[in-house]
């Protein structure tokens, strides 16, 4: 099995699929947490929606590079959605569903009028699960992630002391002169990004997981915010290297092969923290 | 010149009036208490104040060099922060979040501040700790020593002793009259009318009636009698 790992290993494509799925799951996981504590984790969802429906549109169109067409709509959506989380009149969670259920429909209905593929159900499915997409990367894409990933650890680390003061207390930090609504808004941006990314890993059904699992995991066993946004980063990254070779492996689904393994170390984690808590009493 | 003078505020969310008339202005060294029934809209009064609402009326006015982001803030607890994974020190290094500006980390000065408030309030030994396992009353010294790594000019606090055992909120009353002493402005909302009328220097009583003034006069107003005896014998 070490033989046989070691020739895939050699081969670019399956070096590509790792590069991209442990960046994927390293910027994911840092702004899950955040996600998570701000009660936000449906807004993943939602945009991974849109991002299908996106998608869709741009098929239809015919249009050569996606990415362009898709990142836009999401990054939209996210400052649309985060808008309406602040408006009384239509309740954060009830606009998510709607835009949520509301693209998957939209993007459906549109493959299956204008489609021209012969295979719709694979494609719709490649889509919203991932399947082996992130096995043929170009070299192009793994440089764009490589770049947007980049990019966004480093806006993390930069705004981690504001992430941290407008995640725990959104009042206090704009009574002491803290631009709240700007970090919102780059929160948002920043998710659209990742969720854009993560769609070629886990597909859009899958993406939230990658975003909550880790950090509900480090919560668990971690008290400072830090150790549990270190926490979460390692893990998953770990994740996503286990589920991405044992899919290469045994030749499951990428994406809910990562999810698996994730669920598996959340399950770990609460047993663990379990008996902490009954070593502790 | 006052800190702080509102004059004839008229509150509310949305175009909906909550509260009109309010007018009353603060000293350095005050120490205020806003007091009034359950919706008498004390706590739009501390958001506008705030600056997290806007006033549909009226005037706000900051003085002695007193910028409108400088306010030292402890909010009541929300729903979030009850199983947020964070360490006092995270906590309380963050109020010198507004002193921060544009860096994206905290100098070494910020540090030595917190740890100063650390050290005032009494918490420096639960610096490792995880906020959300401490007791109500150690919580509230935790925001208030980052309230004060915001500022030590003026502190506005809303219900600090909400949901304390009555011996956690004598301390915690005995706590804010030391920082007083000490020349911090203060300025809390409380539904307390009796320990308002011990502590405070003003009051002001919002309502249907408004009523601005120092403790003495509030004490001679009708409002106050029927305010403190129907109650059932809290001041009796």
């Amino acid at each position: 099995m070490i033989d046989q790992l070691k020739t895939y290993l050699s081969i670019p494509f399956v070096q590509y699929a790792l590069i991209v799925g442990v960046l994927i799951a390293l910027c994911s996981s840092l702004l899950g947490v955040t996600l998570v504590l701000k009660r936000f984790s449906f807004i993943g969802d939602g945009l991974s929606h849109v991002a299908f429906g996106a998608m869709a549109i741009a098929g239809v169109l015919h249009l050569t590079d996606d990415m362009l067409f898709v990142l836009p709509v999401t990054v939209l959506s996210a400052v649309l959605l985060l808008r309406t989380g602040q408006n009384t009149k239509i309740k954060g969670d009830a606009a998510i569903a709607m835009i949520s259920v509301g693209a998957l429909a939209v993007g459906y209905l549109l493959l299956s009028l204008f489609s021209t593929s012969a295979n719709l159900s694979g494609d719709v499915c490649t889509t919203l699960f991932g399947s082996m997409s992130i096995l043929t990367l170009t070299q192009a894409e793994v440089w764009l992630c490589t770049g947007l990933s980049v990019a966004v650890v480093l806006i993390f680390i930069l705004f981690y002391n504001k992430i941290f003061a407008v995640t725990f207390d959104e009042d206090f930090a704009r009574a002491s002169g803290i631009k709240v609504e700007a970090y919102n808004l780059l929160i948002a941006v920043v998710i659209a990004v990742i969720i854009v990314l993560a769609m070629n890993l886990v597909g859009s059904l899958l993406i939230s997981a990658l975003i909550i699992f880790p950090a509900m995991s480090a919560m668990r066993l971690f008290r400072s915010f830090k150790g549990v946004t270190v926490c979460s980063a390692v893990l998953s990254v770990t994740c996503a290297l286990l589920g991405i070779l044992i899919s290469i492996l045994w030749s499951t689904p990428v994406g809910s092969t990562i999810v698996a393994v994730d669920i598996g170390a959340f399950l770990i984690f609460c047993v663990i923290a379990k008996i902490q808590g009954g070593i502790a009493k | 010149m006052a800190q702080l003078t509102c004059s004839d505020l008229r509150l509310g969310y949305e175009g909906r009036t909550v509260l009109s008339g309010v007018s009353f202005s603060v000293d350095a060294g005050n120490y205020l208490c806003v007091v009034g029934e359950n919706g008498s809209g004390k706590s739009t009064l501390m958001k506008t104040v705030l600056g997290l609402l806007k006033p549909l009326g009226g005037k706000i006015t900051w003085g002695e060099g007193l910028r409108e982001n400088e306010i030292g803030y402890l909010p009541q607890q929300t729903v979030v922060q009850k199983d947020f994974p964070a360490t006092v020190w995270e906590i309380v290094l963050s109020g010198c979040q507004g002193r921060v500006g544009r860096r994206p980390f905290y100098n070494r000065a910020e540090k030595e501040l917190a740890r100063q408030n650390m050290e005032q309030m009494g918490i420096t030994a639960f610096s490792r700790r995880c906020y959300r396992e401490l007791s109500g009353g150690q919580q509230q010294r935790v925001l208030l020593a980052r309230a004060l790594c915001a500022t030590r000019k003026i502190l506005l606090m809303d219900e600090p002793v909400s949901g304390l055992d009555p011996l956690v909120t004598a301390e915690m009353y005995e706590l804010i009259r030391r920082l007083n002493q000490e020349g911090v402005t203060i300025i809390m909302v409380s539904h307390d009318v009796a320990a308002a009328v011990r502590y405070a220097s003003h009051v002001l009583h919002v309502g249907s009636e408004v009523f601005f003034g120092t403790v003495r006069e509030y004490q001679d107003s009708d409002l106050s009698k029927r305010f403190l005896l129907p109650e059932g014998g809290d001041r009796a």
